[in-house]
């Protein structure tokens, strides 16, 4: 190629420089009428969509048992290796439980692939994203932190459903 | 040998094998459930269908005897369609609940349902639904609606264990595993039918739930329950041992283990009561030491006796490597009173398997010279000597003498000094007052001798505070590989233990004697250049699947590179 000559190739209008300036002017004066995104956080909140991903938590059906059955499957496709499962029997249909259901938050990097793998629809990604410790304990999530009402979860629910 | 024709490719067979020997001999795997290496055939599942040109219909593999010419098809268009209507049979009545059986991971209608099948039910009807959590014996448990009603583990218990227990009632898709009236699946070998389940339709009452076969890491060493050394894998979780599992080896153990080795020889491994670090007795109490400070008390007080005060007894269990190092050390203290405990239970053994002698390497303790040849007692003459007052110092190497047999203590409880090196605190070390922390036989590195005298060798499954798994080359689990000591399963518990012969190594150090020794590997190098009954020998050349000594050759050397020390 050959060699530019770069103050040959400018036109008038851009080699006087002013005109270029102008035009910047006027989007930044533009978009100071257009409506405002930036919101006051924390004074206001922000709603996620269903789709959103937070911190993954665990569905408590009403009779305050999980639906998870400690399968190992999410702790296996975890690709942080944040979960950790510990099964053990009950007396239900369903023979296995998670005695222990531990998600270290500090490791968790929000891909959802948990939520996917999960066979019993027992994992999801809920609505969450204020996740602040001061501590490497804090951010260690048990079964009293991660179980939450199905009924809280019925949007992320029937938005999982659509791809199933 | 005559050759038979399976994919296109030529294999050699031996006259009376079967197709689908012949094909698993050359490498390649005809699917099957019911068929098994070391059992009868059966010939009830149909997965192993193949196409043998000639042939009006299709065949089973397991039962069709190779002929000289045949050509075998096993991936053919008609054997595919076959096989995949056999597996949507199969799935028909299975209840497909996988996340909730133990057998996932491992579970051959998993694997076959991945690979031989649709992947899609035309069932659209309510599934069969049978008995669950039946307790078929004290070890096993069975789930009727995920058999397959193979018969594995019927002919197991006829063939293999020579009791029979099991059995199908019902007809048809009704059909279920039971044991006969008044019977239960309690034979010494019982476990076994959980591994040859392809299913997860019998598990390990021991193991169930406690976690799925892909957390865990598996070493391939030697169970330690008795002079059969059966070839096991070792699993381990967070450095916690979780179940062990027979490995082949057609010399020692084939498929199987008895189920005494299964459950009792490693829970004392994660157990609370392990010695963690050198402890001495002050005032009664034993006290947690460092090293330096329990051999320095060790040799004050060892020195304090007349050589003939002193005797050292070992375990039978020891392996062949720190057997090598303690008689090493004894000799050059010039200490006579030498010799290892015996435990034989006669009338426990049996023609399956199961050996009276309950130590793991009697053989190589004997063949490393740890014995009374020097002039002078035997262990019987120790305990007597003992009782009668004339020994006053002992030191006891890997053996719960008290355990062993409770008369003991009365003669333990006169010593003046007792040195023990133990894995766990028991009764015998609640009489010693210098306890050596010693490793398991799953922290370290070693070889044992059984009884027909082939070396084998044992491989470290747990690590101690001076181990690291990656370092030191062990199995690991994908939780192995990628956790940190901030995991809450990387927290897990370490003991502050050493194998014996490093154990020795120090002591002998503290009486004056070094030992270049920083691995067991290289004291075995030494025997293998100083015993000719090891020449030519390596832990490479052991492998995996040990090697048979020419014992009848034996001959026993004196130690070489011996140094005698004042004490
Ligand atoms: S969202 Fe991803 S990183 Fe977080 S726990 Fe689930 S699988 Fe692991
Ligand atoms: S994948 Fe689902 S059912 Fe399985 S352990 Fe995870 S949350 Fe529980
Ligand atoms: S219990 Fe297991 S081994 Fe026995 S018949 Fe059923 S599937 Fe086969
Ligand atoms: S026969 Fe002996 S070596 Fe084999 S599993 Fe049983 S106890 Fe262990």
């Amino acid at each position: 190629m050959a060699k530019k000559n770069r103050l040959k190739d400018l036109s008038f209008g851009q080699r006087i420089y002013i005109t270029e300036i102008l035009k910047g002017l006027r989007l930044t004066l533009k978009n100071m009428f257009l409506p405002k995104f930036t919101m006051q956080y924390p004074e206001v909140k922000f709603d996620p969509p269903a789709s959103y991903r937070g911190r993954p938590v665990l569905a408590m059906e009403e009779n305050g048992q999980e639906r998870c059955v400690a399968c190992g499957l999410c702790s296996r496709v975890c690709p942080a290796l944040a979960i950790e499962v510990q099964a053990a029997e009950t007396e239900n249909e369903k023979e296995r439980y998670p005695v222990k259901f531990e998600i270290n938050m500090l490791r968790c990097i929000f891909c959802g692939f948990c939520e996917e793998v999960c066979p019993e629809e027992a994992i999801l990604m809920s609505k969450d994203y204020e996740l602040a410790f001061t501590n490497r304990a804090d951010a260690i999530y048990g079964k009293d932190k991660l179980l939450t009402p199905v009924s809280k979860l019925q949007d992320r629910i029937n938005f999982v459903r659509q791809f199933k | 040998m005559p050759k038979l024709i399976i994919d296109g490719k030529e294999i050699e067979f031996n006259p009376g094998q079967t197709v689908i020997q012949a094909a698993k001999e050359n490498g390649i795997d005809i699917p099957h459930f019911c068929w098994h290496p070391s059992l009868s055939i059966s010939g009830n599942c149909r997965v192993c269908l193949v196409e043998i040109e000639k042939m009006p219909k299709l065949v089973i593999s397991c039962s069709t005897p190779a002929t000289e010419g045949m050509v075998v098809q096993t991936q053919s268009e008609k054997v595919v369609a076959a096989r995949n209507a056999v597996m949507e049979f199969f799935l028909i009545n299975h209840p497909l609940d996988c996340p909730i059986c133990d057998e996932a991971g491992e579970c051959k209608l998993q694997d076959y349902a991945y690979q031989h099948s649709v992947g899609e039910s035309r069932f659209t009807e309510e599934k069969n639904h049978k008995e669950k959590r039946v307790e078929l014996g004290p070890n096993v448990m069975f789930d009727g609606e995920r058999c397959i009603s193979c018969s594995r583990c019927i002919r197991f218990c006829d063939e293999i264990a020579g009791k029979k227990e099991l059995t199908f009632i019902k007809r048809g898709d009704r059909v279920t595993i039971t044991t006969f009236p008044g019977k239960k699946l309690e034979n010494p070998y019982s476990i076994n039918v959980t591994d040859i389940c392809p299913v997860g339709a019998l598990t390990n009452r021991d193991f169930r739930f406690k976690s799925r076969v892909w957390e865990m890491a598996p070493t391939k060493t030697i169970c330690s329950g008795c002079a059969r050394g059966c070839n096991i894998d070792v699993w381990t979780r967070n450095n916690e041992i979780l179940r062990l599992t027979p490995r082949f080896n057609n010399d020692v153990n084939s498929y199987w283990m008895c189920d005494n080795g299964r459950l009792n020889t490693f829970k004392h491994i994660n157990a609370n009561d392990r010695v963690n670090g050198p402890h001495i007795r002050k005032e009664g109490e034993l006290i947690k030491v460092g090293w330096d400070e329990a051999y320095a008390k060790t040799l004050s007080e060892l020195k304090s006796f007349a050589k003939d005060e002193i005797a050292v007894l070992t375990s039978a269990s020891l392996t062949v490597e720190d057997a090598y190092l303690v008689s090493k050390f004894v000799r050059s203290i010039n200490v006579k009173n030498f010799d290892f405990v015996k435990n034989i239970v006669p009338g426990s053994g049996d023609a399956i398997l199961i050996q009276e002698d309950k130590t793991t390497n009697a053989k190589g303790v004997e063949l490393m010279g740890v014995d009374s040849s020097k002039g002078g007692l035997k262990f019987d003459e120790i305990i007597s000597h003992i009782e009668s007052g004339r020994i006053k110092a002992v030191v006891l190497i890997e053996q719960d003498l008290i355990g062993l047999n409770s008369a003991f203590e009365k003669a333990l409880a006169k010593l003046d000094f007792l040195v023990a090196l133990a894995t766990n605190f028991d009764t015998t070390t609640s009489l010693a007052n210098v306890v050596f922390p010693a490793s398991t036989y799953a922290e370290k590195n070693g070889t044992w001798i059984n009884f027909q005298g082939r070396i084998q060798r044992i491989r470290p499954a747990v690590t101690t505070i001076e181990m690291e798994r990656s370092l030191d080359g062990m199995s690991l689990s994908r939780w192995d590989k990628f956790g940190t000591d901030f995991d809450s399963w990387g927290k897990s518990q370490k003991n502050d233990a050493r194998p014996t012969w490093k154990i020795i190594s120090g002591l002998a150090n503290a009486f004056g004697t070094k030992y270049k020794f920083t691995m067991a590997e290289e004291i075995f190098n030494e025997i293998a250049h100083t015993n000719p009954l090891f020449s030519g020998l390596d832990y490479d050349v052991i492998g995996e699947r040990g090697v048979q000594l020419k014992t009848e050759t034996m001959q026993i050397p004196p130690l070489a590179g011996q140094k005698k020390v004042k004490i």
